[in-house]
């Protein structure tokens, strides 16, 4: 299982996202991948994404300006 | 058994998209999601930038209809690919910057090189006929079908009786006679339609989800365009027209001038790209300086910061200039009165 970081920092809904499931789909099943962002949309969308392709959200956490989530992969 | 059917659908995050799916998805058809991103999609930029919109959700709608719906959303970037759709739009612009027409031609195109990339075997979108004066007219549907190549591929669910039957009805994929025959511009067969579906929530018509709709934003892509002497642009240039107040003096150079907080903390992230300003002996809002300029310029420029802070009314205010490799330099200036700023000046 491998865990990577993503900076997601200054790009704007939905590129997170985008980078994200870009992201994930060079992943395996179990690995994480930690999302580092600036645009607090993340929070909800994000999540999103992850429920509708059967990923898990493993951990949110907002930093002062910075909006962090950890994702496994799955399936 | 027969295998099947497979279709990708266009979800804009609005009812129409939402409801040409679940029409499909009601006839056994696997149906997944496909979204593109132009860098141009109103979807949530400036709730998530502006201080005072933060009450409102700040919800992707196209992720929260796939969500709804339970299909997959596969979302595309095509910032890149869709810059010559704006600057070259074969079929023109609508009242402001917008190709709907071409816009939707490039999208259909995509949505068709990923159906034959994964397997699938149509393409559904939510058009209405007569729905939108420039894309969704009984002349322009086939000109859709046709120029992005999707043809008989392409199915409209929601007005799909007015139109000759596609390759899906007659192959049996879908009954022709479960699908609708809505024209024009009124939304109640929409809305009976969600109501039908149990769709209480969903995004409103309201202005389009497209920036390049909107008279004010494309005032300054044009200003941005003249300006430079060439129709190019980035993903930041997209960015920054939609935040702050924009007032160019010069040819030569425009001010961002942030209206709020919110707007302020976006407009830091550039401060290695631009010369910034803000007032140091009041305070006031984060100024990035777009363009060459002399010393005369900054020095006009520091005199507009300072109109827009606190010390608006003081004889002299000190203005702190930041330059891209972070040196900086107070100067003292007086504050330009509210006269002395013509409304052509603001883009």
């Amino acid at each position: 299982m491998s865990r990577q970081v993503l900076d997601a920092k200054r790009l704007l809904c939905p590129l997170p996202v985008i980078r994200t499931q870009d992201k994930v789909k060079q992943l395996l099943v179990g690995d994480q991948l930690q999302v580092i962002c600036t645009d607090p949309g993340v929070m909800q969308d994000i999540p999103a994404w992850c429920r509708i392709n059967g990923h898990k959200v493993v951990k949110t956490h907002t930093d002062e300006y910075e909006y962090i989530i950890t994702l496994e992969v799955g399936e | 058994m027969s295998k099947q059917s497979k279709a990708v659908s266009l979800i804009s995050g609005g009812l129409d998209s939402m409801l040409a799916t679940k029409v499909i998805m009601e006839q056994g058809v696997h149906v997944e999601g496909i979204n593109f991103f132009t860098g141009f999609c109103v979807e949530g930029h400036t709730h998530a930038i502006r201080q005072k919109d933060k009450a409102k959700p700040k919800r992707n709608n196209s992720l929260w209809v796939a969500e709804q719906l339970g299909i997959k959303l596969h979302i595309i970037d095509v910032i890149e690919e869709y810059k010559d759709v704006l600057i070259n739009p074969k079929h023109g612009y609508g009242a402001n910057l917008n190709p709907c027409l071409d816009c939707k031609i490039f999208m259909v195109n995509k949505a068709k090189q990923w159906i034959e990339e994964n397997d699938f075997d149509f393409i559904i979108t939510g058009e209405v006929m007569g729905q939108r004066p420039m894309s969704q007219r009984k002349e322009t549907m086939p000109v859709v079908a046709k120029e992005s190549g999707a043809d008989e591929r392409l199915l409209r669910p929601l007005c799909a009786k007015n139109l000759p039957a596609t390759l899906p009805e007659r192959e049996g994929w879908v009954n022709r006679d479960e699908l609708y025959d809505f024209s024009g511009r009124s939304r109640k067969p929409q809305m009976a339609l969600a109501e039908q579906y149990g769709f209480v929530d969903y995004a409103q018509p309201a202005g389009g989800c497209c920036f390049l709709t909107d008279e004010s934003y494309s005032k300054k892509l044009v200003d941005l365009w003249e300006t430079r002497g060439h129709k190019e642009y980035t993903l930041d240039d997209v960015m920054l027209l939609k935040v702050g107040r924009h007032i160019r003096p010069k040819a030569n150079f425009k001010l961002v001038v942030a209206r709020e907080e919110g707007e302020g903390r976006f407009l830091q992230g550039y401060k290695k790209d631009f010369i910034s300003m803000n007032c140091t002996s009041h305070s006031g809002p984060l100024v990035l300086l777009d363009g060459t300029l002399s010393d005369d310029d900054l020095h006009l420029a520091a005199q507009i910061t300072a109109r827009y802070g606190q010390g608006r009314d003081a004889e002299l205010v000190d203005v702190k200039i930041q330059n891209t490799d972070g040196a900086e330099k107070i100067i003292q200036v007086k504050p330009l009165l509210a006269n002395e700023i013509p409304q052509e000046w603001f883009v």
